[in-house]
């Protein structure tokens, strides 16, 4: 039988162990950026003097864009196109069908994806780019937001003042916490990190992990509403790098 | 017409060496040229054409269903047996020779039985290597039991699933094979008939199954490994698509059927529950071990929860009518004596079907569970006990199994040679679909022995010295007359059952009636009054059938279950007729042959003196009036003895 | 003995080419003592008798091991109950959930093409086993079978996969119609035993590219296979067998030829 030379990324378990292993990257990058956030709670010189200090090093914060970049379209090129294949495997669906083992957030992979897409293309624009692309104006056009080039923090904390803001955020965290559910399982099966004495464990550390990040992420608006994190008078300088 | 066994003298543990170092071979560059079909793809077809792919032959096999990994060897449950003594428990080759041969109440060809028993070592070899994950012990050696009353272990298993262990492996080098275009595979291809060409058999008729095309396929050789007829009685632990169809065409075309009243019921079977029911589920043998069979001694008690009938009530009938052996007797044994206390003393527990004696009996493990401890009990059986409990809602925890006897083997069928060769030059039969190594009765874990002995071994070496003598056989091709003849008339006989004049009921109908006759007169217990009357049923019935078999769709060339029913129930009537006269004619009694008139106190009576032989029938062009003929059988090594199980 | 009356939609399909359509029949005096199959064997001799053409189903054993049942019973794939073929769903445990109406189905996947009524071509199946699920020994090559011992609980795990029937249904039950469960469960069975190891790592990447290369879906970690494998075999063996690929592949990246016979 002449097979020809395999490549891992034909194979649609290689293409799940591409997800896999970009999905770590992105879980890492999204634990990472709520470890900094998280710094907010410290108070605005802190958060401030973190957000600085990344921006001291354009090696590492580009080396990570890239790496994330990269993780982003390897993660979605290789979902879109083994949809594709799915879909294709069963065109005809059943009149009936009763899911057994599976939940909801497996079954919604192919949305909350989406939905995260979007929200992070939606939060690159609202804090990454904010200051390029609204100047000194108002950002996306609500009222009394405006972007403060030295003070990130309270960019953050101004935004979740705002309902645009807020109801965004709230449901791409949301999409975050229920792929994260099935995404971590997932990765572990995936890469055949499986052994009978652990395999319980890996749904109870994709609860911890996804439960982790959501409420991390959730808490800022939730304390800026409840009033606990408030704008900061202070007034920072430090230099505007990308 | 002279019977020629072909076997070897000499000293017995030596013929099958002496056999094949005397035997032609076919070279390596030459066996390409040869094109063997194989009919059947379970242990028998499926090692068989995979060992002669992998020599080079070019193969084509077939089988009915979808896949060659359903063939019904995938059903067997107990184990096989293999004399490797791993259990140092006085086992050897000669003794697993002498317990088949006195197993089969030395009605089977010795050479034959000690090749088997030979060869049983390395089939544990061979399936072990293509990773038949066989149970071991926590030392990491092989496991065995003792199988259907055995005094040494000599029985490997797997789990419940022995037959479909070792039929995957066998599966899996077939595949591979066909993998490498050895082996070209049909499934879902019916074999409708053989092709003789010059007094040799060349090639087949088949009937694909999806599209309904009739073709003609040929070969040099033709190797049918097509199982048992036990569906003959409509009822048996068979799958449904089990048949003789292909036993019965090649007998029609010359190959003489040997001992067809042979057949094995088997004691441990869920009993019937009503009329509706399509087959019968085995329960393994091996529940034997630990359940005590009973009844109660008061009809009356028989509509009681068994657990209130107290112990002096019940009737142990195996325990107390064979003590040395008690429940662990013969299948023969243990099956007439359940039919005995359900039908001649009443005292049945089965389900109540109008019209009927109620047939079952407890197989209680209540003692078990105390002894051993219900934890021990279920680890041994809880498969099953599963399987009970879902087919029946009981829980034989709870409360006592029933059982009763069904259909399970049959032993009779084709007749060969020691090669392995029918009475038509260039058929070779393997498996349970000839008559060769169980005598009148097979003993628990010989048959998937036989059938991977055949396929594996004896078959390969058969044909390539059949091969090797012939070289060249005459030229055939798929549209010479001969085959398209052989095409017409199949199709001709399928047209026959899809324009029955009076079409009225579907193939089914007729197989349950036929069942019914054959299980009453020619089942557990036989008489010269009974099996006569049959005699006159069974052609009227056919007759019956032929007028009023309704085939729906009523055309050949589609899928068609209908039609693929109706044309093997109509092998099965023939068949049928067969064995009754065949049971008629044997004046004895010998292993799964029970004629009432020849007992001594209710023990088979056998009469060595006029039957020591295997009576091989040829078609005569007439069902009802076949040609008998007798193949003398010698016991050199084994002498014959009553069976006594008292 | 209850009896019962039991609507029936059945999906009917002439060939590969029709559409197909949902047919309803009545089927009565159904008894608890029943199969699920004899009802459709006591609806087709009606059938038949009216002139009708019978209901096309795969089955042979009849007792939950030869994997030929195949149907998807009121949405599950081999009926609701755990670890049980069509074929051994009596008509008790029907009862007991209390369905009058039951819709049958056939697999439904692209690599199954249909051929009539309910029957499907699982073809697909045996080509993957070709593609490398065996273990390569010439009869009559053997060595003893007790030369290498195996310790109980790997052997043991081996026989959970190897128990496997080749029905489908895990194809069946995947939202994907992945056929990783199977596929996984052979290169599981041959993957733990020492005999299976010196084809270990052209095996798994034989059968994974030819599993690919047959139409299936690819394994999203639903977990429904699992539920619906009536032997209960486990996505464990799936997370073994990615891993085995990814060390064929990025590890071991040797020669990702498929076992050559020579033929
Ligand atoms: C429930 C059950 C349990 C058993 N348990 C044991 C046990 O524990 N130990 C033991 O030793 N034996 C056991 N037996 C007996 C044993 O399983 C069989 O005798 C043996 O497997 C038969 O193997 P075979 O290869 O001859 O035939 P099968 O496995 O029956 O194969 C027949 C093949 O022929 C094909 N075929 C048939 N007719 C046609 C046709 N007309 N055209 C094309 N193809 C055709 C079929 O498709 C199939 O591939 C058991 C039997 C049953 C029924
Ligand atoms: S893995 Fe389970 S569901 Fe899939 S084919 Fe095997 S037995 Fe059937
Ligand atoms: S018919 Fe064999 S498994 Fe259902």
């Amino acid at each position: 039988m002449a097979t020809k030379a395999l490549t891992l990324y034909d194979t649609t378990i290689g293409k799940k162990a591409v997800m896999a292993a970009s999905g770590i990257i992105l879980l890492g990058f999204t634990l990472g950026h709520l470890s900094g956030n998280l710094k907010a709670y410290a108070g605005p010189t802190e958060f401030n003097e973190y957000a600085r200090w990344l921006r001291t090093m354009p090696a590492l914060l580009w080396g990570a864009r890239l790496a994330l970049i990269f993780a982003f379209s390897a993660h979605i090129y290789s979902a879109f196109s083994l949809w594709r294949r799915n879909k294709s495997a069963r065109p005809n669906r059943y009149q009936k069908k009763v899911d057994l083992a599976t939940d909801y957030a497996a079954k919604t992979m192919y949305l909350s994806g989406p939905i995260l897409l979007f929200y992070v293309l939606f939060h690159l624009v609202h804090l990454t780019f904010g200051g390029q692309l609204f100047g000194d104006g108002t950002i996306f056009g609500i009222e009394g937001y405006t972007w403060e080039a030295s003070n990130p923090y309270n960019n953050l904390v101004h935004g979740f003042q705002h309902w645009p803001i807020v109801i965004p955020y709230v449901l791409g965290n949301l999409a975050l916490g229920v792929h994260l559910f099935h995404g971590i399982w997932s990765m572990f099966q995936s890469i055949g990190a499986n052994h009978p004495r652990y395999n319980q464990y890996r749904r109870d550390l994709a609860i911890m992990l996804a439960a982790l990040l959501t409420i991390g992420n959730l808490s800022f608006p939730i304390a800026v509403m409840a009033g606990y994190l408030e704008p900061t008078t202070l007034r920072f300088n430090f230099p505007e790098l990308l | 017409m002279e019977l020629k066994s072909h076997e070897p003298t000499g000293p017995i543990e030596q013929r099958w060496t002496e056999h094949k170092a005397h035997s032609k071979l076919v070279a390596p560059h030459n066996r390409r040229k040869h094109t063997v079909i194989v009919v059947g793809s379970g242990l028998a077809g499926g090692a068989a054409a995979a060992t002669m792919g992998e020599l080079g032959y070019k193969v084509k096999c077939f089988c009915y269903q979808d896949s060659p990994r359903r063939a019904h060897s995938i059903a067997a449950q107990g184990g096989i047996n293999a004399a490797k003594n791993y259990q140092n428990d006085g086992d050897s080759v000669f003794r697993l020779f002498y317990d088949t041969v006195k197993g089969g109440d030395f009605r089977a060809r010795e050479s034959n039985v000690y090749r088997l028993a030979e060869l049983s070592t390395a089939i544990i070899d061979q399936a072990v290597a293509q990773g038949v994950p066989f149970a071991r012990e926590y030392g990491g050696l092989l496991a065995n039991r003792s199988f259907g009353g055995a005094q040494v272990s000599r029985t490997f298993y797997a789990r419940g699933q022995t037959g479909q262990q070792l039929l995957l492996g066998a599966y899996s080098a077939l595949e591979r094979q066909i993998a490498a275009g050895s082996v070209k595979m049909y499934p879902r291809t019916e074999m409708l008939d053989l092709i003789v060409y010059e007094g040799r058999a060349r090639g087949i008729v088949t009937r694909d199954m999806v599209t309904g095309k009739i073709e003609a396929h040929v070969a040099d050789v033709v190797v049918l490994a097509t199982g048992g007829y036990g569906n003959v009685f409509y009822l048996s632990t068979n799958a449904k698509g089990c048949n003789t169809t292909a036993t019965w065409r090649a007998h029609r075309k010359g190959a003489l059927f040997a001992n067809p009243c042979y057949t094995q019921i088997h004691p441990t079977c869920i009993p019937r529950s009503g009329e509706t029911q399509s087959k019968l589920t085995l329960m393994s043998e091996s529940l034997r071990n630990d359940g005590r069979v009973w009844v109660p001694r008061k009809p009356e008690d028989c509509d009681k929860d068994p657990k209130s009938i107290p112990e002096k009530d019940r009737y142990y009938f195996l325990e107390e009518r064979y003590p040395a052996f008690g429940n662990l007797v013969p299948r023969d044994v243990a099956s007439r004596n359940a039919m005995y206390v359900c039908e001649n003393d009443h005292l049945g527990v089965g389900p109540k079907i109008p019209g009927e004696p109620r047939r079952g009996v407890y197989l209680d493990f209540a003692d078990a569970i105390s002894r051993l401890g219900k934890h021990t009990v279920v680890e041994r059986y809880g498969n099953l006990f599963e399987m009970y409990e879902r087919i029946t809602g009981d829980d034989p925890v709870e409360t006592p199994m029933k059982i009763y006897p069904a259909t399970h083997y049959t032993m009779g069928g084709l007749w060969v040679d020691y090669n392995l060769e029918s009475t038509i030059p260039g058929l070779f039969v393997g498996g349970e679909a000839n008559f060769s190594d169980h005598g009148a009765n097979r003993l628990g874990a010989s048959a998937l022995m036989q059938g991977l002995a055949d396929g594996y071994f004896v078959l390969p070496f058969s044909v390539g010295n059949y091969l090797g003598e012939l070289r060249t056989p005459p030229a055939l091709e798929e549209d010479d007359a001969v085959c398209k003849d052989a095409v017409r008339e199949v199709k001709a006989r399928l047209t026959k059952l899809i324009e029955a004049p009076a079409a009225k009921h579907g193939p089914d109908h007729f197989h349950r009636l036929l069942g019914n006759i054959i299980w009453k007169y020619c089942g557990m217990s036989r008489s010269r009054d009974g099996l006569k009357d049959a005699l006159k049923q069974i052609p009227e019935l056919r007759e019956q059938f032929y007028r009023e078999v309704k085939v729906v769709p009523n055309k050949d060339e589609t899928l068609n279950q209908t039609l693929e029913r109706a044309s093997r129930v109509a092998d099965f009537f023939e068949l049928g007729e067969l064995m009754c006269l065949d049971a008629l004619t044997r004046e004895e009694s010998c292993g799964g042959h029970f004629r009432t008139e020849h007992q001594v106190d209710g023990e088979a009576k056998r009469d060595d003196e006029k039957f020591q032989h295997a009576a091989a029938w040829e078609w005569s062009g007439d069902a009802s009036k076949p040609v008998r003929h007798e193949e003398q059988l010698t016991f050199e090594y084994v002498k014959p003895t009553m069976r006594s199980y008292k | 003995m209850k009896t019962k009356t039991i609507k029936l939609h059945v999906w009917r399909q002439s060939g590969p080419n029709d559409a197909g359509r949902f047919e309803t029949y009545t089927a009565e005096n159904v008894t608890e003592h029943m199969s699920f199959l004899e009802m459709l064997d006591d609806l087709n001799e009606k059938l038949i008798a009216d002139g009708k053409d019978p209901i096309a189903f795969d089955h042979d054993c009849r007792e939950g091991i030869c994997g030929m049942c195949s149907m998807v019973i009121n949405g599950y794939a081999h009926g609701p109950d755990e670890r049980t073929t069509t074929c051994q769903i009596h008509m008790r445990h029907v009862f007991d959930r209390g369905w009058d109406e039951v819709w049958i189905e056939p697999w439904r996947a692209t690599s199954f093409p249909i051929r009539k009524d309910l029957i499907v071509d699982r073809t697909a199946l045996d080509k993957i086993i070709q593609a490398g699920g065996y273990i390569s020994i010439r009869t009559g090559s053997a060595r003893d079978a007790n030369e290498a011992p195996i310790p109980k609980p790997i052997a043991d795990r081996a026989f959970d996969a190897a128990t496997c029937i080749g029905c489908g249904a895990c194809v069946a039950a995947c939202p994907n119609a992945s056929a990783s469960l199977f596929t996984a469960a052979k290169v599981g069975h041959l993957a733990l035993l020492p005999q299976g190891q010196a084809e270990r790592m052209s095996r798994v990447k034989s059968m994974v590219a030819t599993m690919d290369e047959l139409g299936f879906g690819g394994c999203t970690n639903h977990g429904e296979c699992e539920k619906a494998c009536p032997k209960g075999i486990s996505i464990d063996f799936i997370a073994s067998m990615n891993r085995d690929l990814l060390k064929s592949l990025v590890v071991d990246r040797g020669d990702a030829e498929a076992p050559d016979e020579g033929a």
